[in-house]
C-alpha cells in the first residue's frame, strides 16, 4: 500500500497555494508564525501540474493583513489565498502587486538614504513578470534577487 | 506649469514642456534684473565639497540680489552629533526661502524635500542625480546647436557610474535623439538605461572605439573615469586613462561638432582641444550661472 502523509484540512484560517517551491519557506518568515497559537502546516516540493513543484501553507486562526499579501505577491507572485471558514473555502483570491510597496522592502543600495538614516521605504512597481522595483529615493531598480523584506 | 515652491530633484521629474521652459527662462538670465530676487535667502547644506557647484549657486543667487548662507562641512553641523537630515532639513526651513543640497547618500536631496515646507533644490546625490547639471547641459546643447531634436549624441568615458551621462541620456531622450554610448565594455551603461530606450523606440549605438563613430556626432559629451566611484581600486587602476582626447579626434569629425565634459577634467582631454571650434565645454561651466538663477527666480515664483 502506497503511505502519504496527509497535511489536515482546517477549519478556520487561511490556506496559501501555488507558491512556488523554493520560496515556500520565504513565504513562512514573511508571516512571523512564531506567534501563531493553531496549527501551522507547512508543505513544500508537493507536485504540481502547472507549477511542476510547488509549496503550500495552512494556517489555523489566522487571516492575511493587506501588508502581508504583498509582501507575498513580491516573492510568490503566483500564489493563492484561500479563506477557510468552517472547512469551506470562503474567499479565493490571487495575490496581487500593489503599484507601490510602502514599507515593505528594503533597498538594497547600501548607499540609499532610507538605509543610512533608517528612514521608511517607498518603491514603485515598474514590472511583476520579472518583477521590477525602483525606489523613490536613490531611483535605483532591482529585481526579485536583490528584494529583501523589512 | 506651475514652478512656484516645486522641489528641484531629479531630471525624471521633468516634462519635455518643463524642460523646454526652463531654457526658455535660462536665456532670460543672460542678462537678469538684479533686484529680482532682493529679500531671498538661499541656504546652503554642501554635506560634501564641492566648490564649483556652491560658488554657481551663490553667484547666481546673489546676482539677483539674493543672499545665501549655509555649510560646506558636515563636520561642523549638527549631523556630527548625530542629528538626522530630516530633523536638520526642518531646522534650516526656518533660517531660508529655499534650499541648496549636496550630500554623499542617495535619496538625500528627496528627503529633505519632504521634511521641508521650504523648496530644496538637490546639487548632488551620490551617483544618482545632479539636475541641474543636466539642466545646463542641454541649455548648452541647445545654444550651440540650434535646437535639441534629432540629434547623434556621443557619450565617452564611464559611462557606468557616471551620474551625468545617466540623467542626459534620460533628458534627451525627449528630443528624438540617436546615442553612441563608448565605452569599454565594463564601464558601458547600465541594462536598465538601455531597457528604458528600448522601450521608447531610441537608436543607440553600443561601441568601445569613438574613432570608429566619431564622423556621425553632432556633440560628443566625455566624462571622468571618476575615482570616487570605483568600489575597487584595481578595477579603477585599469580604465584610468583609457581615452585620452586630443585634436587627433577632430580629423573626421563634422564642422560643426561640440565637445562637452561636465568637469574637472584629469587626463581623458588634451588642452589641445581647448581653442579649436569645437571646444564648448567651458561655455558649458558658464552656463550654469542663467539655469541656477532661472531655477531660483521660478521656484521662488520671482518669474514664471
Amino acid at each position: 500500500m502506497k503511505k502519504e502523509l496527509n497535511i489536515s484540512a482546517i477549519e478556520e484560517g487561511t490556506v496559501i497555494d501555488h507558491i512556488p517551491s523554493d520560496a515556500t519557506f520565504k513565504v513562512a518568515d514573511i508571516l512571523d508564525l512564531k506567534n501563531t497559537k493553531g496549527i501551522i502546516s507547512v508543505a513544500a516540493n508537493l507536485s504540481s501540474k502547472i507549477m511542476g513543484k510547488k509549496g503550500i501553507i495552512k494556517i489555523e486562526g489566522k487571516y492575511l493583513t493587506q501588508e502581508e499579501a504583498d509582501k507575498i505577491a513580491i516573492i510568490a507572485p503566483e500564489a493563492t489565498v484561500n479563506m477557510i471558514k468552517d472547512y469551506e473555502v470562503t474567499k479565493k483570491s490571487k495575490v496581487s502587486l500593489p503599484k507601490t510597496l510602502n514599507r515593505i522592502i528594503k533597498c538594497s543600495n547600501p548607499i540609499c538614504i532610507t538605509n543610512k538614516e533608517k528612514e521608511n521605504t517607498l518603491f514603485y512597481v515598474l514590472g511583476k513578470f520579472p518583477l521590477k522595483v525602483k525606489c523613490h529615493y536613490c531611483e535605483r531598480q532591482m529585481g526579485r534577487d536583490d528584494i529583501v523584506i523589512v | 506649469m506651475e514652478f512656484k515652491n516645486r522641489d528641484i530633484i531629479s531630471i525624471n521629474d521633468f516634462s519635455k514642456a518643463d524642460l523646454l521652459h526652463i531654457i526658455k527662462v535660462a536665456k532670460s538670465m543672460e542678462r537678469p534684473n538684479p533686484s529680482l530676487l532682493k529679500g531671498k535667502i538661499l541656504a546652503t547644506l554642501f554635506f560634501e565639497p564641492s566648490t564649483r557647484t556652491k560658488l554657481s549657486f551663490i553667484y547666481a543667487m546673489e546676482s539677483l540680489g539674493g543672499q545665501a548662507l549655509g555649510f560646506d562641512n558636515a563636520a561642523m553641523s549638527s549631523i556630527e552629533k548625530g542629528e538626522s537630515l530630516w530633523d536638520t532639513a526642518k531646522i534650516v526651513e526656518n533660517y531660508c526661502d529655499l534650499m541648496v543640497i549636496r550630500h554623499p547618500e542617495e535619496g538625500s536631496a528627496r528627503l529633505c524635500a519632504e521634511a521641508s515646507n521650504k523648496p530644496v533644490i538637490n546639487a548632488g546625490d551620490g551617483a544618482n542625480q545632479h539636475p541641474t547639471q543636466t539642466l545646463l547641459d542641454i541649455y548648452t546643447i541647445q545654444k550651440v546647436k540650434g535646437s535639441l531634436n534629432n540629434l547623434h549624441v556621443g557619450m565617452v568615458g564611464d559611462l557606468r557610474y557616471g551620474r551625468t551621462v545617466h540623467s542626459l541620456t534620460n533628458a534627451m531622450s525627449h528630443f528624438n535623439p540617436t546615442f553612441y554610448f563608448i565605452a569599454p565594455q565594463a564601464l558601458q551603461i547600465p541594462q536598465s538605461y538601455l531597457d528604458e530606450l528600448n522601450e521608447k523606440k531610441i537608436k543607440y549605438v553600443l561601441e568601445s572605439d569613438l574613432q570608429k563613430v566619431s564622423k556621425k556626432l553632432d556633440i560628443l559629451y566625455v566624462t571622468r573615469i571618476q575615482k570616487e566611484r570605483f568600489p575597487d581600486p584595481v578595477e579603477y587602476q585599469k580604465y584610468k586613462g583609457y581615452y585620452k582626447l586630443d585634436t587627433k579626434l577632430l580629423e573626421n569629425v563634422k564642422d560643426d561638432m561640440k565637445i562637452l565634459h561636465p568637469l574637472p577634467r584629469v587626463d581623458e582631454m588634451d588642452r589641445s582641444l581647448d581653442q579649436t571650434k569645437h571646444a564648448a565645454y567651458f561655455e558649458q561651466a558658464a552656463n550654469g550661472v542663467p539655469v541656477r538663477r532661472a531655477l531660483l527666480a521660478l521656484v521662488l515664483g520671482k518669474v514664471r
